[in-house]
């Protein structure tokens, strides 16, 4: 008892720690065998191993399995280490653990057996709904009992992204899951037609901002100043930040549907309300890079801060590509082509995978009682080859994107179609292998990234850190 | 546009209740340093390979 009270939990921490890198690997694995499906379509093999069921298994996997397990990691280290106290409530900490990992087997279980409710980033059916209520109420209260019970007055700004996620995850999770169950298996969304679009995107776009933006965010205004031992760049800029973040993000969803049966005037509401969020967003991006000015020579030999700012570039361009796909003009030319998936996937494998990924660099060796991470090569190793996989991924969805759009809209002086939907995808095809490649690239890393983790764990022994005499300053 | 009447009342009532916390953010002092704090998190030492040489070199950092 008395050893628990000075320690931090680091327990928890290494768990989720793991899990993410297991579930990373999982998620990306089963990314590469859609890509590959969408270049020999013969390995759509049988109900079980279809594209259509093998894709919400992907998103599900990396964003709520490594995304989840990750963000679950670090804020769990970051409230600990930042408000000076042992994490509140070891046991429902260790429910949030078991929780999310039985959702995630579910997961893994009921889609490819095609159980789903049809909503994008919302497909679990109710009775996996209601666990995931129940693991997120155990997180928020463990999360805000150790704010409450802080020795440090002063609540760090990534404490309040973290909580701001936790929040409004919550909140998206209980209006968008409202449905009516009709066996164990099978329910109804509470909301049809255009009213359940709308409700959809409008949890699908603030799943993007406050799963994966505020919770990684909160990552970097950790990570990113620890890491190059600097203060962030500006800290009344980051307070700006996050406060001006969250005022704006919730109204940006109808941008996913842009001409579609939405009001006109929701859709131009939802394209003004994205366009204000490049603001925000690239004061967070400038505030993270330049936490490294007067410190620039630390990149050229530290593979984990490399991670880090490039995670950072990759999160500016992205929340400039996003506005900008918003327009409706540019929309026009984007909407339902590869585009999408391209500007997704720099977010997704630049900015969100980058961030996590350095910060488990950072976050191992001490976990594990180490200096560094077993090797320090291995890691710049992983970082080349995943920024190869993110540009050959990227560049080439750009590249089919921007071609489908052009094909879709070109006609004849006579006012037919030029191309014939198949046309399109006939020239899709080398860019979908290049895409492949890029994804091999991107999970090939994270197998470096495992065999080091698990030399580094070997080497080392799981220790809980004690917790400091709480310093005198102010 | 049904989901109008339960969205935008949900999203006032939401920037209403962030409204709140920031104002007792300020009430409460969280932004009166905004310099000390970023600072704070590097004096934390979280390097778990070696404590013992760690209490004797900086037995007072500031």
């Amino acid at each position: 008892m008395e050893n628990q009270a000075t320690t931090y939990n680091y327990n928890v921490v290494r768990q989720f720690a793991l899990m993410t890198i297991i579930w990373g690997i999982v998620g990306m694995l089963v990314g590469v065998i859609i890509a590959a499906q969408m270049y020999w379509p013969e390995l759509n093999v049988g109900p079980y191993f279809h594209f259509g069921r093998l894709r919400p298994l992907h998103t599900n996997a990396v964003i709520f399995a490594f995304g989840g397990c990750g963000l679950f990691a670090t804020s769990y280290y970051v409230v600990q280490r930042t408000c000076n106290v042992r994490l509140f409530c070891d046991k429902l900490a260790a429910f949030t653990f078991w929780g999310w990992q039985a959702v995630i087997v579910l997961a893994a279980v009921t889609l490819p057996l095609g159980l789903t409710t049809g909503k994008e980033y919302a497909e679990l059916e109710w009775p996996i709904d209601i666990l995931i209520t129940l693991v997120w109420v155990a997180y928020a209260v463990v999360f805000f009992g150790t704010i409450f019970k802080r020795k440090v007055q002063h609540i760090y700004v990534a404490n309040w992204f973290f909580g701001a996620f936790i929040l409004t995850v919550a909140l998206l999770h209980l209006v968008n899951s409202a449905e009516i169950p009709v066996t164990l298996t099978k329910s109804y969304s509470a909301y049809a037609g255009a009213v359940d679009a709308m409700v959809q995107w409008w949890y699908g776009h603030n799943a993007v901002g406050f799963f994966l933006t505020a919770g990684f965010l909160g990552m970097m205004y950790y990570f990113v100043p620890k890491q190059a031992e600097r203060p962030v760049y500006s800290y009344r800029l980051s307070v700006v930040h996050f406060w001006a973040l969250i005022f704006t993000y919730m109204w940006a969803g109808p941008h996913h549907l842009h001409y579609t049966a939405l009001p006109d005037w929701t859709q131009s509401l939802g394209m003004v309300f994205s366009l204000i969020l490049l603001a925000p967003s690239w004061g967070g991006m400038i505030n993270g890079i330049m936490t490294l000015s007067g410190a620039w020579h630390k990149l050229r030999d530290d593979p984990i801060l490399k991670f880090l700012v490039c995670a950072l570039s990759f999160y500016g361009m992205s929340t400039f590509e996003g506005p900008m796909m918003s327009i409706k003009t540019v929309n026009a030319l984007s909407h339902y082509t590869d585009w999408t998936i391209g500007h997704v996937h720099s977010g997704a494998l630049g900015w969100v995978g980058m961030i996590t990924i350095g910060s488990l660099y950072y976050l191992v060796p001490r976990l594990f009682g180490q200096e560094k991470m077993w090797s320090v090569r291995l890691i710049t190793a992983h970082f080349w080859i995943a920024t190869l996989g993110i540009v050959l991924y990227i560049a080439s969805m750009w590249i089919a994107g921007v071609m489908q759009g052009q094909m879709w809209r070109a006609v004849n002086n006579d006012g037919t179609l030029t191309y014939a939907f198949i046309d399109s995808i006939k020239a899709t095809y080398p860019y979908y292998f290049i895409r492949f490649l890029g994804g091999l690239c991107y999970l090939s890393g994270m197998l470096l990234m495992l065999y080091n983790v698990l030399r580094t764990a070997l080497e080392g022994s799981a220790i809980d850190a004690p917790v400091p005499a709480v310093a005198a300053h102010a | 546009m049904e989901s109008l009447y339960l969205l935008i009342p949900l999203s006032v009532l939401l920037a209403f209740l962030i409204g709140l916390v920031f104002w007792w953010a300020t009430k409460s002092g969280q932004f009166d340093d905004l310099e000390g704090p970023a600072w704070r998190i590097l004096q934390d030492d979280d390097h778990s390979n070696k404590p013992e040489p760690n209490e004797n070199e900086k037995k007072n950092p500031d």
